[in-house]
């Protein structure tokens, strides 16, 4: 499209004006589009952080506009993670919200004093503006024709693959993280096209500033030095390359050491090994290089080769022989994961627990990326057709991206830029093979107008047949439009695609689930914040709350309420303590939630509505995670029927309707129904007649769909006895059980 | 410790080869250079090491030279941090690691000062002067020590 500006009247020195004139346009029109499509969800519903994830960041940065940022940089929550605490400061990366702290301060000083939540919920448009923009300049780094950079971003600016990380109120890393992903590899080229120290210096500082924003820098500091190999590899290696390569290194290791996040993990764990192992190689060649140029000699020149392997496959044994004896840290689980796809679900099963830790299916790619995904590898085919330094770049991103996004779902962003990139420069090559209107000066040309393609020597007056060179290609009008018309079909049915995608699939708050009633009116079931705000209002300052972790961000965010943990799960054993509290009966439960203070437990119940998404579907996570920690208490099978069914109805086991969690989800359940007519509209299981009895805690809240239902914990008996006693002592039963034991107190409480 | 023992191995063991190149100390490349005409039978590792030294001294321009002492001087105090860290222990890991992360890194800047004004590399250069190629050494080292002090507490 932007190939238009080729046009012949736009040549000269005015000719270049207009470009940079429509250049400019083009790019704010695309930096437009990029944020007006994100707007979908705030526009339908309202102007809130949507997953669970962006509520702690919320909370933070709301910390850090409130309190300055030396408070924020030593903040201790005492608020999560209840008899622990967490140390914020120093466990998360402050990137995000500095940047969104900077921006509210900037806007205060500029006499426009924006809340704070609108400029959380609004960076990611903003930042995907950015990104845009700097796909373009990577872009034209690769491409020498003009158009490709806008093609790029244009791509890059509503592709549904990045869209749907970044749509207004998705506060999270990757809001900013990929624009300086992208800002962070156009400096790199940049640097190593030129070798110039100055940016590889600006490179190291937006890599720093990409450590201190986002955990998949460690993608950077991989890619980079990937490629670096790549090209000493294939014999390419120049002063260039040293010079940009360690210039980056040096500052960009010291600067990703600033954040204490990060701290000593460039020197000491496994992931940040290949850049220090390049290098270190670079030095070795630069210094063989530098004698060689002062010594002419070849078998000198051969032996040093063996010298520059020899010290190569020291240092590669010395390294493996550190890792293996344990001085440098192994791969983390979540890293190596990634490498052994079975390894997660085996070991650490609240890795594999996350929906988007999963492999990719294919659909997932044509969804996300619709036009741009077949155009790919032609584009990496085109990078392969003229292989400079920076071609070698874009072909070692797609490989190594493009087994990253098959092996993990969440991945398909960083697959994203590249995609882009990779399309555009295909699609501008055929635009502008198709587009010129020129045809060759030859005496043909008048009768290649009207014949049809690929006409070759006609016979004219004048010279030679012999003479004259044949001209070969397609330079009908016909042909030429065709070809053009079906790629502008293309490229319009792509924004048709992204826009719907962005639209249907990627723009609902998970806050407030949206249903349509049947005359088209929308209907907003608000449960989760008419929850929250009741937890807010109606109980103590100091409440702690029990729930799964996946809760943990928005209640400390919405109800503003302790909780014992959160979708921080840094530490397994209290995960599994909650997963234990929760599977188990209420004997043993309710021990454990007196030792760890807890006032309320909150349950997600999906049953009367059809919600999914609630705790009895993810029950089983939570047994397992419970079983790694203690395999003797509970265990994953008992909570399955003979057949190896997990049921819900009058087939449970025992296990399963005595656990606290069964219990909760459906006590009192019956009552909504006529009598024997109980239905689970989840698991599409009738309930038996007679539902679950509580004795140690009792409903304090259900929300309106029943989707939230809050109990609270019983305070100690008066008179001492056990509250399955007391409370079969109150209906009345006659004959008295024989004192339970306690539960087993396995829990160390710090 | 020894995480940083291997960084030691990677990293600054060729600015010790080059500064023996460059100054009259010439430890590795001697021996290098021995061994490979040994293998050719011609001349003894001396004879090569006085005509590397002759030609250095006298093709290298001044300003280069002063580059080379700098770069030489790094390479000794990166060495005798490392020694010291060896013998006495690395308790404050940020310091050490500030310090010695400061001379590679001057090293590494000074170096590539040194290719970027290179005569030779002309051709690889064309877009960079010199004046270009200090003013970024500077700009480079001002963003490096403002890192060191920064981490060094």
């Amino acid at each position: 499209m932007t190939v238009a500006t080729e046009n012949s009247y736009l040549k000269g020195a005015k000719g270049r004006n207009t470009r940079g004139l429509l250049r400019l346009v083009i790019l704010c029109t695309i930096a437009a589009a990029a944020v007006s499509s994100r707007l979908f969800s705030v526009i339908r519903f309202e102007s809130i952080i949507h997953e669970f994830d962006p509520w702690f960041n919320f909370r933070a940065t709301k910390y850090l506009v409130a309190n300055g940022f030396y408070d924020f940089w030593d903040w201790f929550d005492d608020r999560t993670w209840h008899p622990l605490g967490r140390v914020t400061g120093g466990t998360l990366y402050p990137g995000l919200m500095v940047t969104s702290g900077a921006i509210y301060h900037a806007l205060k000083a500029l006499t426009l004093p924006v809340d704070i939540r609108n400029i959380c919920v609004l960076l990611a448009p903003a930042f995907s503006g950015l990104t845009a923009f700097a796909t373009y300049l990577f872009t034209n780094e690769m491409s020498t024709t003009p158009s490709a950079g806008l093609l790029a971003a244009i791509f890059m600016g509503i592709a549904p693959g990045y869209i749907s990380r970044s749509v207004a109120g998705s506060y999270d890393n990757e809001a900013i993280a990929i624009f300086l992903l992208v800002f962070t590899f156009y400096l790199w080229i940049k640097a190593i096209k030129l070798g110039s120290a100055f940016w590889g210096a600006l490179c190291a500082l937006f890599y720093g500033y990409m450590v201190s924003a986002w955990g998949g820098y460690v993608f950077i500091t991989n890619l980079i030095p990937l490629h670096v190999f790549v090209l000493v590899c294939m014999g390419r290696f120049s002063s260039r390359v040293y010079v940009s390569y360690c210039t980056w290194y040096a500052l960009g290791t010291l600067a990703s050491m600033q954040i204490p996040f990060v701290g000593f993990l460039p020197i000491r764990s496994s992931e940040h090994m290949s850049a220090l192992g390049v290098f270190g190689l670079l030095q070795l060649i630069g210094f063989v290089e530098f004698v060689r140029s002062g010594v002419p000699s070849k078998q000198f020149q051969t032996l040093l080769r063996g010298f520059v392997a020899l010290v190569f496959s020291i240092a590669l044994g010395g390294l493996v022989l550190l890792t293996v004896s344990g001085v440098i840290a192994p791969w983390t689980g979540r890293f190596y994961s990634l490498w052994d796809t079975g390894y997660a679900k085996i070991h650490i099963p609240i890795i594999a627990s996350v929906s988007e830790h999963q492999p990719t299916a294919w659909p997932a790619f044509f969804f996300d990326l619709n036009l741009l995904i077949w155009l790919f590898p032609a584009g990496v085919y085109l990078c392969f057709l003229k292989l400079s330094d920076e071609q070698v770049f874009v072909v070692v991103y797609s490989i190594l991206a493009s087994y990253f996004s098959g092996v993990m779902v969440r991945l398909m962003l960083t697959l994203t830029p590249i995609v882009c990139v990779t399309a555009a420069m295909v699609l501008s090559t055929i635009l502008e093979t198709y587009l010129s209107m020129k045809s060759p000066k030859s005496d043909a040309e008048s009768v290649a107008i009207e014949a049809a393609a690929s006409k070759k020597n006609v016979p004219t007056k004048g010279g030679l047949r012999s003479m004259r060179n044949p001209v070969v290609g397609i330079y009908t009008i016909v042909s030429k439009s065709t070809v053009v018309g079906a790629m502008t079909l293309y490229l319009l049915v792509f924004v048709l695609h992204c826009t719907w995608v962005t639209s249907n699939a990627y723009s609902s708050p998970s806050v407030v689930l949206a249903s349509k009633l049947p005359d088209g009116s929308q209907h907003i079931i608000d449960d989760y914040r008419e929850a929250y705000q009741w937890l807010r209002q109606n109980t103590k300052e100091d409440a702690k709350i029990m729930s799964w972790w996946d809760y943990g961000y928005q209640i400390g965010g919405m109800a503003d309420r302790p909780t014992l943990v959160d979708n921080n799960t840094w530490n397994n054993t209290h995960i599994a303590t909650v997963g234990k509290a929760m599977s188990s009966s209420e004997e043993v439960s309710y021990p454990i939630m007196r030792q760890h203070e807890v006032d309320y437990v909150l349950v997600v119940f999906g049953g009367l509505l059809g919600y999914s998404g609630d705790d009895i579907n993810k029950f089983l996570w939570m047994v397992r995670i419970a079983e790694g920690i203690w395999p003797e208490e509970v265990k994953e099978r008992d909570f399955f029927t003979p057949r190896g069914e997990y049921k819900v109805d009058h087939e449970a086991t025992d296990t399963m309707k005595n656990s606290l969690m069964y219990k909760m989800s459906y006590y009192n359940y019956n009552g909504l129904f006529p009598p024997g007519q109980a239905q689970d509209r989840v698991r599409g299981a009738k309930l038996p007649d007679v539902g679950p009895v509580l004795n140690s805690i009792e409903e304090a809240y259900t929300s309106e769909n029943w989707i939230i239902r809050i109990y609270k914990v019983k305070d100690l008996d008066n008179v001492g006895r056990e509250h399955g006693a007391a409370a079969s002592f109150e209906r009345g039963n006659k004959k008295k059980k024989a004192a339970k034991k306690r539960g087993p107190k396995v829990l160390r409480v710090e | 410790m020894a995480a940083k023992r291997n960084a030691r191995d990677v990293t600054p063991s060729p600015p010790v080869n080059k500064s023996g190149s460059s100054t009259p100390t010439t430890p590795a490349p001697a021996v290098k250079s021995a061994t490979s005409k040994s293998k050719d039978g011609n001349l003894s590792a001396q004879e090569v090491a006085v005509a590397m030294w002759d030609n250095y001294t006298k093709a290298t321009p001044q300003r280069t030279k002063l580059i080379d002492v700098f770069m030489a001087f790094l390479v000794v105090v990166g060495v005798l941090q490392f020694v010291y860290c060896v013998i006495v222990g690395n308790y404050p890991f940020n310091a050490f690691l500030s310090g010695f992360s400061a001379t590679v890194g001057q090293f590494v800047l000074t170096a590539s000062l040194r290719i970027q004004t290179n005569a030779a590399n002309k051709a690889e250069f064309e877009s960079i002067s010199p004046e270009r190629a200090f003013a970024d050494y500077v700009f480079g080292s001002l963003i490096l020590h403002f890192f060191c002090v920064n981490f060094i507490n």
